[in-house]
C-alpha cells in the first residue's frame, strides 16, 4: 500500500468490549467536531449506540479541546475518565489528557503528535502518518477523514457505509471534494482493516438494528424541540455561552414553525420583550446563562408582579462574573430560585436526559401559561453540548393548552379569585382592556397604595396561593435502583447519567438514586424517600451544595454527605463510583 | 376638556402636581386618538416609570406599565406579536433616554411600527428634581450642586443620526400644533419619535412655560424632512429649539421583515404548534 504503518514491538492484542471510550483531542479549528459528527453518524448507520460530549476552551482557534465518544451497548451517557482509544491531533493533545492515559489506552497518532514521555505502554501506540497520506490525496484537510476511516474499519463497519455517508454529507460541495474525501476515508479504512487483521486491536461492541432508527440530538436540540412542541412563537435573547444554541436552533427552524426571532440589544431587553410578547398573546421564551440572567432579574420581578407567564432556559456555566465561559457547573440554582426583588411564585425544572429536556420544556409553557408565572429550564454546558442517541420523542404524549380568555367590557386583569389565578386576557381579543402594572395595583391593573386591603391580597395571590398550587403540581423525584436501599444518592439535572452509571457499576442493592428533575418547588413525596435512607449523599457540581440547602429550607431535611465538584468539568463515572465505594 | 372615549372615570385620582404640563399632553393625546378613530381595545399604551410614565393610567385603553426604561423593548414585542394593535410608548426623558437609552438606540435601528412620545421637561420629577439626560448645561439641582456639566442629550439629533422613520419635536405651549404632529407620528409607519417639550412646575424653575415659548420656534415650511443632513444640522443648532417634523424616512418596518406574517396575517395568539411538521423534523433527525 506504499504507506508503512509502524506497529509496536509486540504482537499483543488490545481488546475492548461493550463500552468503548474514544477520545479525539486537538486544537480548536482542527476538525474535532467533524470527526465526531462523521464517526457517530457512520456508527449509527451500522447499529452502534453512541454518545459524545466535548470540553473546550473559550477560543475559536488553537488551544486544546477534546471530545469523548462512547460507543456502548448499555447506552451510557456519562463522562468517563478512562480512555480506551486516543487520537491526538496536535503535539499538545496528549498532555491535555495525560491523567486519563493508562497502559490500556491505545493511541492512534502520527509521530509528531506523540508525546513519548506520556506513553504508558509503547505496545499500544500505533503510528499512522495521517498528514503524509492526506497530502498525497490532496491536502492536510483530509487527515481527519482518514482517521474516521481507520475507526470505521476497527468497528467492523461494512466498507460501503463510510463512503456512502461521505457522498451524501459532502454532496453540495462539488464532485472533486466528494472524490477526495472518499479516497481519504477508503485509505483510512484499509489501514484500520490491516490493524484489525494483524490482531493489533480488537473492538467488540454488540450492535442493535433498532439504533439505526434512533434520534440523534444534542441537549440544546432537546430544549428547542420541546419549545416547538409547546408552540413557541417568540424568542428574544442575547448570545451567551452555553445557552446560545437554543436561539440558533430556533432561528434555523423559525420559518418552518412561525417563530419570531429577536436578537436583543441586551439581556434586559430580552426579558422585557418576552414579557411584552406574552402580554400580547405569544408563547415566548428566552435563553441565557448566569451572567445574562443576572441582568434579567429586574425583568423577572416584573414577570412576578404583572403575573405574566414566562419560560426561561438558563444554561449554567461556572461563575462568578465571566467565570469559565465554556465549562460546566450547577452553580446557579440558588440564584434562579431566589433571583429578583420582591416575593412571588416560580417553578424550576432541571432535565437530566434529552427526553426530560424535551418533555419538561413543552410542559413549562403550559405551567407558565396556566399559573401566570416564570418557569425555568435549568441546564448546564455539559447537558446542552452533549450528543445523545435516543429511541423516540413521542409528540403525541404532549398536549398544549392556552389559558387566555376573550375579555368582556369591564374586564379586570387581577380579579381576586379563590385560587389566586385571575383569568388572563390579552389586548385586542374581546371587548375589555387589559391593564398590567409594575406598581402594586388594583384588580383593574391601576396603581394603588391601598396597604390595608389590596396589597396583602395581591401578595397572597402572587405568592402563597400560586405556590400552593405549584407544590401540588410538582413532579415527583424518580427512584432509580432498589426500593430497599439504605444509602440514597441525591442528584439533579445533568448529573443523572453519571450517578446512574456509577450505581450500575457498583451493583449494590443497598444503594439507590433519587433523581430530581424538578428542583423547585420540591414535591413533598421526596421526604418519604429521603427519610427512608440511613445515609444520604448528595452529588452536585457546585461548592456549596445548593440543592442540599434547598432540601433543608424547603423540607427541613439534612443531607449526610456531599460530593461536590466545582472545577468546571463534569463528574466522571469513576470519581462518583470511587467516592461511593469509600462512603459505603 | 370634551368628553372622550379614552377618558377614565371622573373620580380617577391623578398623581400629577397642579399645573403640570402632563395634563395638557394627556388631553391632546386623547384628542389625537379620537381624531384618528383608534379603538381603545386595539390600542396599547406602554410606559416605564416616572411622572410621564403614569399617563397610560389616565387613558382608557390597554396599558402596559412596565419597568423604568424598558417600555420600548416591551412595546416592540407587543407590536411584533400582534401587528393589528396600535402601540404607543409614552414616557419621560429619564425613562426614554437615561435608563432606556440602549433600547431607544436599538429600536430606532430595528424600526418597529410604534410611536414613542417622550415627555421632555429637562428634569427628574418623580425623584424630586435631579438632572435628567436632557437638563441644560449649568442647571443646578440638589445633586448637581455646581450645575450640570454634561452636554444635554439631544434625542432629536440621535434619532435622525440613526435614521428613525419619523422625528419631530413639539412644545406643549402650542397644543393645537403639538396634537397635529402627534397624529402624524401615530399614522407614520415605523419608529416614530416625538420629543415633547413641557414644563415641570415643581422642580424646573428655569425651563418654564414662558421659557419654552421664548426659546422655541417652528422650522420653516421650506424645511425638507427627507433631507437627512439638513435635518441633522437643524437638530444640532445652538440657541432656540426648532419645532416641527425634522425628518421622515419611509422604509419597511421590523414586522414587514418577519417571515411569520409573509403569508399568514394572524396575530400570534391565534396560532398553534405545528405538530405534523415537528414529527417530520424529529424523524429527519433519525440519521
Amino acid at each position: 500500500m506504499g504507506i508503512n504503518i509502524k506497529l509496536g514491538a509486540c504482537d499483543k492484542i488490545s481488546e475492548y468490549k461493550n463500552d468503548i471510550s474514544l477520545v479525539i483531542c486537538g486544537a480548536a479549528g482542527q476538525g474535532i467536531a467533524t470527526v465526531e459528527e462523521l464517526l457517530t453518524a457512520i456508527l449509527r448507520l451500522a447499529g452502534y449506540n453512541s454518545y459524545s460530549t466535548s470540553e473546550f476552551m473559550s477560543r475559536i482557534r488553537g488551544g486544546t479541546n477534546s471530545t469523548v465518544i462512547r460507543i456502548s451497548s448499555k447506552r451510557a451517557t456519562a463522562f468517563l475518565d478512562r480512555i480506551d482509544v486516543l487520537i491526538p491531533l496536535s503535539p499538545e493533545a496528549m498532555r491535555h489528557v495525560k491523567g486519563r492515559i493508562s497502559s490500556d489506552t491505545t493511541i492512534l497518532a502520527e509521530e509528531n503528535n506523540i508525546d513519548t514521555e506520556l506513553i504508558k505502554n509503547p505496545e499500544n501506540t500505533i503510528k499512522i502518518p495521517f498528514t503524509d497520506i492526506a497530502m498525497e490525496i490532496g491536502g492536510k484537510i483530509y487527515s481527519n477523514i482518514i482517521a474516521v476511516g481507520v475507526l470505521a474499519a476497527l468497528f467492523r463497519i461494512p466498507e460501503e457505509f463510510p463512503a456512502n455517508h461521505i457522498k451524501s454529507r459532502f454532496a453540495t460541495k462539488g464532485e472533486s471534494v466528494v472524490e477526495k474525501n472518499i479516497a481519504a476515508i477508503k485509505k483510512g479504512y484499509t489501514i484500520g482493516k490491516e490493524l484489525y487483521e494483524s490482531n493489533k486491536i480488537r473492538i467488540t461492541v454488540p450492535t442493535d438494528d433498532s439504533i439505526k432508527n434512533n434520534i440523534f440530538l444534542s441537549g440544546t436540540q432537546s430544549i428547542g424541540l420541546g419549545a416547538i412542541a409547546a408552540g413557541v412563537n417568540f424568542i428574544s435573547s442575547y448570545p451567551m455561552s452555553p445557552s446560545t444554541g437554543v436561539l440558533v436552533f430556533l432561528s434555523q427552524k423559525a420559518k418552518d414553525f412561525d417563530i419570531i426571532i429577536d436578537q436583543a440589544e441586551d439581556e434586559i431587553a430580552a426579558i422585557n420583550k418576552g414579557v411584552g410578547a406574552w402580554y400580547a398573546g405569544a408563547r415566548a421564551m428566552i435563553t441565557t446563562s448566569g451572567g445574562g440572567f443576572a441582568l434579567m432579574t429586574e425583568g423577572l420581578s416584573l414577570v412576578g408582579m404583572i403575573e405574566s407567564p414566562m419560560v426561561l432556559h438558563i444554561a449554567q456555566r461556572p461563575g462568578p462574573a465571566t467565570g469559565l465561559p465554556t465549562r460546566t457547573g450547577q452553580e446557579d440554582l440558588t440564584h434562579v430560585v431566589n433571583a429578583a426583588h420582591g416575593e412571588f411564585a416560580r417553578v424550576v425544572y432541571a432535565p437530566g436526559t434529552p427526553e426530560d429536556g424535551f418533555y419538561l420544556t413543552q410542559k413549562a409553557f403550559n405551567i407558565a401559561d396556566r399559573y401566570q408565572i416564570p418557569v425555568f429550564i435549568l441546564t448546564d454546558q455539559f447537558f446542552v453540548d452533549s450528543h445523545y442517541s435516543i429511541p423516540n420523542l413521542d409528540v403525541s404524549k404532549t398536549k398544549n393548552k392556552k389559558y387566555f380568555i376573550k375579555t368582556e367590557s369591564g374586564y379586570q386583569r387581577y380579579k381576586l379569585t379563590e385560587n389566586g389565578v385571575s383569568p388572563r386576557g390579552i389586548p385586542g381579543y374581546g371587548d375589555g382592556v387589559v391593564n398590567v402594572d409594575s406598581d402594586e395595583h388594583t384588580e383593574d391593573g391601576h396603581i394603588t397604595e391601598d396597604v390595608h386591603y389590596l396589597r396583602p391580597k395581591m401578595v397572597e395571590k402572587r405568592l402563597y396561593k400560586k405556590h400552593k398550587l405549584l407544590v401540588a403540581e410538582a413532579i415527583e423525584p424518580e427512584l432509580i435502583g432498589s426500593e430497599n436501599y439504605k444509602i440514597l444518592v441525591i442528584g439533579w439535572g445533568s448529573n443523572y447519567s453519571v450517578i446512574k452509571e456509577a450505581l450500575e457499576e457498583l451493583n449494590k442493592n443497598e444503594i439507590a438514586f433519587l433523581y430530581f428533575k424538578q428542583v423547585y418547588p420540591i414535591n413533598k413525596k421526596a421526604l418519604d424517600y429521603l427519610k427512608k435512607a440511613q445515609i444520604t449523599i448528595i452529588v452536585e457540581n457546585n461548592a456549596t451544595s445548593q440543592f442540599g440547602k434547598l432540601l433543608k429550607t424547603d423540607l427541613n431535611f439534612n443531607v449526610n454527605k456531599q460530593l461536590l465538584k466545582y472545577n468546571g468539568m463534569p463528574f466522571s463515572v469513576e470519581e462518583v463510583k470511587k467516592y461511593l465505594e469509600e462512603a459505603v | 376638556m370634551n368628553a372622550n372615549i379614552f377618558d377614565m372615570p371622573p373620580e380617577t385620582d391623578i398623581a400629577w402636581c397642579p399645573g403640570c404640563g402632563n395634563f395638557s399632553i394627556l388631553k391632546i393625546v386623547k384628542q389625537a386618538l379620537v381624531e384618528l378613530d383608534i379603538k381603545p381595545e386595539e390600542l396599547v399604551m406602554a410606559s416605564g416609570i416616572g411622572q410621564a410614565a403614569k399617563t397610560p393610567h389616565y387613558i382608557k385603553a390597554n396599558i402596559f406599565n412596565g419597568l423604568h426604561g424598558r417600555a420600548i423593548a416591551s412595546a416592540m414585542a407587543i407590536k411584533a406579536t400582534n401587528p393589528n394593535l396600535t402601540v404607543i410608548v409614552e414616557s419621560g426623558d429619564g425613562c426614554s433616554f437615561g435608563e432606556g437609552g440602549n433600547h431607544f438606540i436599538h429600536n430606532i435601528l430595528r424600526n418597529p411600527n410604534i410611536t414613542h412620545l417622550a415627555h421632555n421637561n429637562m428634569v427628574y420629577g418623580l425623584t424630586k428634581g435631579q438632572a435628567s439626560p436632557t437638563s441644560q448645561f449649568g442647571f443646578i439641582t440638589p445633586v448637581q450642586v455646581q450645575g450640570v456639566t454634561n452636554e444635554p442629550f439631544n434625542p432629536v439629533a440621535l434619532a435622525i443620526a440613526l435614521d428613525a422613520s419619523f422625528v419631530a419635536r413639539v412644545s406643549i405651549t402650542d397644543q393645537e400644533k403639538a396634537k397635529e404632529l402627534i397624529k402624524m407620528a401615530i399614522k407614520n409607519k415605523g419608529y416614530s419619535f416625538v420629543d415633547i417639550l413641557q414644563p415641570c412646575v415643581s422642580f424646573n424653575k428655569v425651563n418654564t412655560w414662558k421659557w419654552f415659548k421664548e426659546n422655541s420656534y417652528y422650522l420653516e415650511d421650506t424645511h425638507d424632512p427627507t433631507n437627512k443632513v439638513e435635518a441633522f444640522k437643524r437638530a444640532t443648532e445652538k440657541g432656540k429649539l426648532p419645532l416641527g417634523v425634522f425628518y421622515k424616512h419611509s422604509k419597511p418596518c421590523f414586522e414587514d421583515y418577519l417571515p411569520v406574517y409573509q403569508t399568514n396575517k394572524d396575530p400570534l395568539y391565534k396560532r398553534e404548534a405545528n405538530i405534523p411538521k415537528l414529527e417530520t423534523l424529529i424523524n429527519s433527525m433519525r440519521k
